[in-house]
């Protein structure tokens, strides 16, 4: 899987994603700067990932959202490539159009840093098919924005497409007395409409070794894996 | 020529943090405050002297960048 990891200025979780896709792939991904202008020929998957890009400033992700190297990641995922966005990289999606709705201030308002259940909801996607569809995951959750809203009609069409890639529940299984932040309908991640973009505010990436909690995001970096013809 | 952008959340979005302010003046027992909704006000030097070209470029600057049209609305404002 050749992967590119983009770095904005303020990102702070690029070393983890890496080490994630390398651990699942055997192969090093290719670090990239914002204000590049082309992905690497061939590039497979290309990941935006969690930090405070331009320190949150205006909107959480709303100026790297506009940097260079955007526009190289909508023509990506304009001819079908792989997109994933976590947490400010998830925030950068839908500021650049690529993924609908918006991220919120948390309802309680509080930064929100702890451990999380998550209901994977769909296994049949080039994300999740190492996971099971209704398969309850651990991860890691640490984000003050990430309230998920969208109006009643872009809500009913992600339902109706089956586009909610994951929903915050707890340990049992359960969405509304799961929900960390107050996201419509426990809204944890979501796929465009093609399937080959996803954006999530949970931290699957820091959840790939025993040491250090649990290995349940494995799952999302061995399907990418997988689905891209292994190492 | 100066400008002033406003920049409000669109009615029926959820303010959080204008809830929390409304909740902190309405500790001060300050009589009469019913809601508060929190926005963000832009202050724009601009370098063109035409007003149709300044709203133009507000307009721009607005709805690529200041404001997240999903949820905000914007104002304009030529202050002269």
């Amino acid at each position: 899987m050749k992967s590119a990891v983009i770095t904005f200025p303020g990102s702070n979780r690029e070393g983890d994603v890496i080490r994630a896709l390398h651990h699942a792939s055997g192969v090093e991904p290719i670090k990239i700067w914002h204000q590049d202008h082309d992905l690497p020929q061939g590039t497979d998957l290309v990941v935006l990932p969690g930090g405070f890009s331009y320190g949150d400033y205006l909107r959480c992700g709303a100026i790297a959202s506009r940097s260079p190297v955007m526009d190289a990641v909508r023509s990506h995922a304009a001819k079908g490539g792989l997109v994933l966005g976590i947490c400010n990289g998830f925030q950068i999606l839908v500021e650049s159009g690529l993924l609908p709705g918006v991220l919120m201030r948390n309802a309680g308002l509080k930064f929100i840093c702890k451990m999380q259940h998550l209901k994977v909801c769909r296994a049949n996607t080039r994300f999740t098919s190492a996971y099971k569809k209704n398969q309850i995951i651990k991860v890691a959750i640490a984000h003050g924005e990430g309230n998920y809203i969208a109006d009643d009609e872009t809500i009913e069409k992600l339902e109706a497409e089956n586009r909610v890639a994951f929903r915050y529940c707890d340990e049992a299984g359960d969405t509304e007395k799961g929900n960390p932040n107050g996201s419509i309908n426990s809204i944890a991640g979501i796929y465009s409409k093609k399937l080959n973009v996803l954006g999530m505010m949970p931290h699957p990436e820091n959840l790939i070794e025993t040491l250090v909690g649990g290995i349940d995001g494995r799952g999302l970096f061995a399907s990418l894996t997988a689905s891209t013809g292994a190492a | 020529m100066k400008a002033r952008v406003t920049v409000t959340l669109k009615n029926g979005v959820l303010d959080p943090q204008g809830k929390a302010i409304e909740g902190a003046l309405k500790s001060f027992g300050l009589e009469g405050v019913e809601s508060v909704r929190q926005g963000k006000v832009f202050d724009i030097e601009l370098t063109v002297s035409d007003p149709a070209e300044a709203e133009a470029l507000l307009k721009a600057s607005a709805e690529k960048l200041l404001a997240n049209m999903v949820v905000e609305n914007y104002r304009i404002e030529i202050l002269g």
